[in-house]
């Protein structure tokens, strides 16, 4: 059997950033990603990113993942990385089992961290299985990764950070917005939301999708303003000829893998649904078992990162790899953490993060 | 209507605005950043201290427009394109703004552009003074464009005509 001291599952900002950690800790790493690139979703994010300059604050996220691993690069004696390397279960043993590019793998670590992320949420509409209609996430991956022009009319449901944001980057592909639409209110970045609004594009407030029409693949969208019990209103009817519809409702934690190893879940919609209990250390109730990033509750790539260098000094820690600089470390994350999440845009948040805890956090 | 539309008020516009007689004496900022969130690159970007360091990094910004050079390196560091510099210097007729811009293609020196006001709204054609693109920038460029007075309050953007 492989032996490793910490298997970090998932490549992304979360699981960079733990890897970051626990090598200069001393500790021997593997990580799996089961993409082929490495960097999860900051690969396709050709936007500046927020925060200040302890997470790159100003750079673009695309660049932030050479950053990361340039800096993992220094520890490449202790750390192994494999791609197209999807995790399949966590056993009661400890034992993980990976897809391997097709070969089947298992290993035994002394520690997991799982930095898995999130998956895109979806509404029920008529037409919501229409070819075009799409994931905001799955338009930036065709845009950004693979140079692919998704469509070239667009209608976005949704008016949060990545409604906004995949909006503004379809525009530099070339593709028109044809409006952005959302239930409530923008719950995005308001200077997203007005450099979009300065291009011409219309957020529309109090809305929702109708139905979407195509005979083979999207044709027309339909929406329709909603009352306060969210019924359609009759006669608001807006028509859009587009061949594509984004939808931007929100991120799921990815917690599969949590559920079948014993990780205690709780569902706490301030954070996205089903969440694992885990306390300051990022440990779970699974005692061998971290975690850090979406997984942990959805917020911005900032934060994943800040909690993937406190989960991998911890699990390292936990094996008596014990960072020279540890608790000065612990407690500038910890900082960091409640600075990003302590303004108005983060109230959700911290419910759902005081749900979680208690007093705790 | 910011909350549901994302285009800020006159009011919330002018309240960001540096006076006409420090917007006559030279280029200054004008900083778009109307609600709290985690992003300080503003204040550590800027090199004579015009904007003030936060004490909290969801503090919103705040400029000495005195202070300010108007030397633009916010612009193109701020992640919400939320910053713009003007200049009330060159003429009693006109205002040259200088304004972050990511599209392509990028307009050409003396090229006549659209000038869309904070709806997108076609509100005038502008001249194009200067294309600002330095590897420091990466990838955000700056656009010098001349606008006639009047809009001082409401030209925001423009639309390269092909």
């Amino acid at each position: 059997m492989k032996t490793t001291d910490i298997v970090i599952v998932g490549g992304g900002p979360a699981g960079l950033t733990a890897a970051i950690s626990a090598a200069s800790s001393g500790a021997e790493v593997t990580i799996f990603e089961r993409s082929p690139q490495i960097g999860g979703q900051l690969i396709k994010q050709t936007h500046m990113f927020f925060g200040s300059e302890k997470q790159y604050a100003s750079h673009r996220g695309f660049r932030i993942a050479d950053y990361l691993l340039d800096e993992l690069n220094k520890y490449k004696d202790k750390v192994k990385i494999y791609k197209n390397a999807t995790v399949l279960g966590i056993y009661e043993d400890g034992v993980i089992t990976v897809d391997l590019d097709g070969e089947y793998i298992k290993m035994l670590p002394k520690r997991i961290i799982v930095a898995t992320g999130a998956n895109e949420k979806i509404i029920p509409f008529p037409g919501n299985d229409l070819p075009g209609v799409y994931g905001a996430g799955a338009v930036q991956t065709l845009m950004n990764v693979y140079g692919v022009k998704p469509a070239d009319k667009v209608l976005m449901v949704g008016a949060g950070n990545i409604g906004l944001i995949v909006s503004y980057q379809l525009m530099q592909a070339g593709v028109e917005v044809a409006a952005i639409i959302t239930d409530l209110f923008i719950t995005g970045y308001h200077v997203h939301a007005s450099k979009i609004a300065r291009m011409g594009v219309p957020i529309l407030s109090g809305y929702t999708v109708k139905e979407i029409v195509g005979e083979e693949q999207v044709e027309k969208a339909i929406i329709a303003k909603i009352d306060k019990q969210w019924n359609i209103i009759e006669g608001t009817d807006i028509e859009y000829d587009v061949d594509a519809v984004c939808l931007s409702v929100g991120l799921s934690p990815l917690v599969e893998l949590l559920g079948q190893a014993n990780c205690e879940l709780r569902f706490i919609s301030e954070l996205g649904g089903y969440v694992p209990i885990r306390n300051l250390d990022y440990r779970t109730t699974n005692e061998n078992i971290f975690v850090a990033g979406d997984i942990t509750g959805i917020e911005e790539a900032s934060s994943a990162m800040v909690e993937g260098y406190i989960a991998g000094l911890t699990a390292a820690k936990d094996i008596a790899c014990i960072h020279d600089d540890y608790e000065n470390k612990i407690s500038d994350y910890r900082n960091q953490l409640d600075g990003l999440r302590s303004g108005p845009h983060s109230g959700r948040l911290r419910q759902g993060i005081e749900k979680l805890m208690g007093g705790n956090k | 209507m910011f909350d549901y539309n994302g285009v800020p008020s006159k009011e919330m516009v002018s309240s960001v605005f540096p006076s006409e007689e420090r917007i006559n004496k030279g280029p200054v900022a004008v900083i778009e950043c109307y609600k709290e969130i985690p992003c300080n690159p503003c204040a550590t970007s800027c090199k004579v201290g015009a904007i003030k360091p936060f004490d909290d990094i969801n503090d919103l910004p705040d400029i000495n427009h005195e202070a300010c050079t108007g030397c633009s390196v916010c612009v193109s560091a701020c992640p919400g394109l939320a910053i713009m510099v003007i200049d009330g210097s060159k003429s009693d007729e006109s205002i040259v703004f200088r304004i972050p811009y990511e599209f392509s293609p990028l307009p050409q020196e003396n090229e006549i552009v659209d000038g869309l006001d904070r709806f997108g709204k076609k509100i005038c054609e502008v001249i194009v003074l200067r294309v600002q693109n330095l590897p420091y920038q990466d990838k955000t460029p700056i656009i010098h464009v001349e606008v006639a007075r009047e809009f001082l309050y409401d030209f925001r953007n423009i639309k390269v005509v092909k």
